[in-house]
């Protein structure tokens, strides 16, 4: 039923892509955001859009991976028409460069895998030996071996993309609620749910989506699923800007349209904390200055520290509640590059009622204890 | 559009873009570009002429190349016999 009205918990890229798709269908929506100083992976990502080392031993994962990524084309050209914002998407493909023969042969492994567990023909990538890389990418140092390269790979300002859905989701009518804090869900007297925020608020709706990033694993609690979810520190490195060089991203390395370079990326269990640290940002330097030794040439402008929203395997959370039929959840990393199956496939989904059988093995019942 | 109140003490000589140009001792980089003319800088993005609104080192409106250094900030730069010092039109490109 499309005039069922939702209730969108999280205003990030999740929040907002989901919430742009259900308002596509004609669903009354109402998406509830945090404030300001929330933990927000969706603005402290790197941009990517990106396949090729997705889903080790998860193919449905790897599956949605390239859903969205053969969807973004299209999803980009939409939000530019709806919003009047261009997020800089393209899909020139995308490489991860290998500094050792040890390392290259690990990714091809991994990435070998990963095309062994896929449906014949849909995953394919390339071994670029050193030679034929230099015709693709400018500037490597002497230690760069090879790469891997998929041409499912793509990358987008991450900025833009939430910026465009917002206003898209506007556009199609959609009330956004700004700096709230969602305290409690509840069964509503007249039927539906009734969603409470911290200044005593209520919304009600027929449905919920719980897509609240680090906040998911308290809320979906309260409906009686286990959503456990950490976050894990990522820091990026940004310089000034410089006439284009990199016509594709690379997994660490990649340059904007506007011509900032952009470095990363760390990972640490540090709990809730967005301070960098210096010797995490010169590990950064150092192991992109071998890949680009000219980046040596450029000053740093800014640096930042954000969290990945993160389960326990690394793959995202799609259910329903069973206690509460009708509030659904969906959590995890990498919510940019599912942004577009999440605004065409996964609202239309949680329209319909029920998650998809392609989504099955993303339910959060493999956290259960087993028996 | 900018003169000199009076005439330097001492003179230093630089080259803009190629082409020596007396500049006073202790004047800044930017101060010389304004005193050379219109057309300061053009920028990274979009191409749009951009010239120093602050001249105390904020605003980074007035990024120049000085000495084969792209995006100083040309306000905090003394001029130095010889510099070479050049107009940045759009963004710096890097040697690979």
């Amino acid at each position: 039923m499309s005039d069922a009205r939702f209730i969108v918990i999280g205003g990030g890229v999740v929040g907002a892509a989901i919430s742009y798709g259900l308002a596509r269908l004609g669903h009354p929506v109402t998406m509830i955001d945090g404030a300001d100083d929330a933990f927000r992976a969706s603005r402290a990502n790197f941009g990517l859009v990106w396949v090729q080392s997705k889903g080790l031993g998860k193919p449905d994962y790897a599956a949605w991976s390239r859903r969205s990524a053969a969807l973004y084309e299209d999803f980009r050209a939409e939000l530019e028409d709806e919003s009047g914002v261009d997020c800089a998407y393209h899909r020139p493909g995308g490489v991860t460069l290998a500094l050792s023969d040890d390392e290259l042969e690990e990714q091809v492994a991994i990435l070998g895998q990963i095309r062994g567990e896929a449906p014949a023909g849909e995953f394919e990538f390339e071994v670029v030996e050193r030679a034929q890389l230099d015709n693709m990418l400018p500037g490597l140092g002497p230690e760069v071996v090879g790469a891997t390269y998929s041409a499912h790979d793509g990358e987008t300002n991450s900025l833009f993309l939430l910026h465009a859905l917002h206003g898209a989701f506007q556009r199609r009518g959609g009330a956004y609620v700004q700096g709230h804090h969602v305290t409690g869900i509840e069964a509503a007297a007249g039927g539906g749910y009734a969603v409470s925020t911290a200044d005593g608020t209520v919304h009600t709706g027929d449905r919920v989506v719980v897509a609240a990033g680090l906040g998911n694993q308290e809320l979906a609690a309260r409906v009686g699923l286990e959503v456990p979810v950490r976050p894990v520190q990522g820091q990026v490195i940004v310089t000034e800007r410089a006439d284009p060089l990199l016509s594709m991203p690379t997994l660490n390395v990649k340059q904007t349209r506007e011509g900032t370079f952009m470095l990363g990326a760390s990972q640490a269990e540090v709990d809730y904390d967005i301070t960098t640290d210096a010797a995490v940002l010169k590990r950064i330097a150092a192991r992109n200055l071998r890949a680009f030794p000219f980046l040596s040439d450029l000053r740093v402008v800014r640096s930042w520290a954000g969290l990945r929203v993160m389960t326990p395997d690394g793959f995202p959370i799609y259910d329903q509640s069973p206690s509460h039929p009708g509030i659904f959840i969906a959590t995890g990393h990498s919510g940019v590059t599912t942004a577009a199956a999440h605004a065409y496939v996964l609202a239309d989904y949680f329209s319909k009622g029920e998650i998809g059988a392609e989504l099955a093995g993303l339910s959060s019942a493999r956290f259960h204890v087993q028996a | 559009m900018f003169r000199r109140r009076a005439a330097p003490a001492a003179t230093v000589t630089v080259r803009l873009d190629g082409e020596a140009v007396a500049a006073a001792a202790g004047d800044s980089v930017a101060a010389v570009l304004l005193a050379a003319g219109a057309d300061y800088r053009r920028h990274g993005v979009g191409g749009a002429a951009r010239a120093p609104f602050c001249m105390i080192g904020n605003c980074h409106d007035c990024l120049v190349e000085v000495d084969g250094v792209a995006n100083r900030q040309g306000c905090l730069v003394t001029v130095a016999e010889g510099m070479r010092i050049r107009r940045m039109r759009g963004k710096p490109v890097l040697a690979t």
